[in-house]
């Protein structure tokens, strides 16, 4: 089966879009040996992120089963996940 | 599991029965393509190095050039040396016959000029190939392979197909017995906090920190600021959110076993499993590093597409998408693109690099050997004086 979008890790929140996919569109994904349902909120862009739950301001993006930054506004199921939502906390190597 | 390779007098296994021709400076560089094109049955390389080194980087150099040429896919080696470097062949052979490696030299001062050395040279190597010749390939352990990753040229979805394939490989590896090196020091950086969970000591754990520390420090001192400048632009409009999410997927291609050792550039690790390899992002110095520092295989994934082999180890050539493939279906052994494409998954593409991974050991050309790709560089680390 084709598929739309990858999952790398099955704790990950996001999704990555492998084409083109429209807002409304349902999108199946796989998430370790389960298969989950997304209807998107808005289009995204091929190669950019989607929310698989709802994520809190504050709370983790995970990708890759890892923290890849903090939501900076609540993002629903479906919405794209980017810079305008998503900030980085690595902060200097000096502050590990 | 086995594979078929060539066991040396060190007790290592090679994948490869190269001769080397090794110029131990520059100066001898010209001489040592000269002996190579007389006798085209042996590799050489070229170099800018041998002289002009001071204190710590005359060690990492001689570490690099030794630890090269000792390389188990090496089944002899010449050096050829000026006379009056630094880095003289005398002082390579004596830490190439520690390793046991077969090793013969000339020196042109010592021997008279262009002319007399490369027929010298011609004779030595000769003898080297013709005792080469009759070491046959034998049954061996995948657990005395090491394998070393790099990514080079990568485009924003590397870290979605290509890097996470390789990754399923380099577990299956381990989970095997066999050793990864994964390197490129700069590109880690952002997951230092994650490798060092990763690490299998405290030590090892700090290591990790320190290496990414120097690595930052030796960006900051050229005027960047990595964590203010990355991701670049272009990652960003390709889909890429935060510096974590980049290097999670520079560091993916090592798989998701527990870090054993970090090791210097060129340094031989101690231990099996996954291995870190303190080196710059640079595609050739960062393969001949890891070759250095023991790795008879590199596998090597790109985006964008290099033609980039190794003289003495084969370079497996995995792209990240389909439209790279397409375009250079003579430098890519294997498509990881179609994981984007949607009718691979990432476990099914990693078990195809395993698959290679055995082949090529076992004896396959790679793309890049069939074509001859052979680039080779040394990571300067000081002032040339």
């Amino acid at each position: 089966m084709k598929l739309s979008a990858i999952v790398v890790d099955s704790s990950d929140n996001v999704a990555t879009a492998l084409h083109e996919l429209q807002m409304g569109e349902s999108i199946t994904v796989e998430v370790g040996n389960n298969k989950r349902e997304v209807i998107l909120t808005e289009s995204i862009t091929k190669g950019f992120k989607f929310a698989l739950q709802n994520i809190n301001q504050g709370q983790s993006v995970i990708k890759y089963g890892e923290v890849i930054g903090l939501a900076t506004k609540v993002i629903v199921r479906g919405e794209k996940v980017h810079i305008h939502n998503v900030e980085g906390q690595k902060g200097r190597g000096d502050k590990l | 599991m086995k594979f078929m390779g060539f066991r040396r007098k060190s007790g290592k296994i090679g994948i490869r029965n190269h001769v080397l021709v090794f110029p131990t400076v520059i100066c001898a560089s010209v001489i040592a393509q000269k002996i190579s094109r007389e006798v085209p049955e042996v590799v050489y390389v070229t170099h800018q190095h041998g002289c002009g080194h001071l204190g710590e980087e005359k060690k990492h150099m001689m570490r690099a050039m030794t630890g090269f040429c000792s390389n188990p896919n090496i089944a002899g080696v010449l050096l050829v040396g000026l006379g009056c470097e630094l880095i003289t062949p005398e002082l390579m052979m004596v830490e190439l016959k520690k390793s046991g490696q077969r090793v013969e030299s000339v020196s042109i001062q010592e021997l008279g000029g262009t002319i007399n050395a490369v027929k010298k040279g011609v004779e030595l190597v000769l003898k080297i190939l013709d005792e080469a010749a009759s070491v046959r390939r034998e049954t061996a352990d995948i657990s005395e392979l090491i394998v070393g990753t790099h990514c080079g040229g990568s485009d924003t979805m590397s870290g979605l197909s290509a890097n996470p394939a390789l990754g399923v490989a380099c577990d299956s590896l381990i989970e095997k017995g066999g050793t990864v090196i994964l390197s490129e020091t700069p590109e880690l950086l952002g997951t230092e906090h994650i490798l060092k969970r990763r690490a299998v000591s405290e030590e090892v754990g700090r290591r990790i920190l320190d290496i990414a520390k120097a690595a930052e420090a030796r960006i900051n001192a050229m005027g960047v600021d990595i964590r203010g400048t990355e991701p670049s632009p272009g990652n960003i409009a390709g889909g890429l959110t935060t510096l974590e999410e980049k290097a999670l997927g520079a560091i993916r291609k090592g798989g998701t076993t527990s870090i054993k050792e970090v090791i210097d550039y060129a340094q031989k690790p101690s231990q099996k499993g996954l291995i870190i390899m303190d080196g710059p992002a640079h595609d050739v110095i960062s393969n001949i590093g890891m070759i250095a520092s023991g790795a008879q295989l590199i596998v090597f994934t790109t985006g964008r597409g290099t033609p980039v082999g190794s003289p003495v180890a084969p370079v497996i050539k995995v792209s990240s998408n389909s439209r790279l493939y397409n375009c250079m279906q003579d430098n890519i052994d294997i498509n990881a693109g179609t994981i984007l494409d949607g009718y691979e998954t990432i476990q099914s593409v990693g078990e195809k690099i395993f698959h290679e991974m055995i082949e090529v050991s076992s004896g396959k050309e790679t793309l890049a050997e069939t074509l001859g790709h052979c680039e080779f560089a040394i990571h300067p680390i000081g002032p040339t004086v």
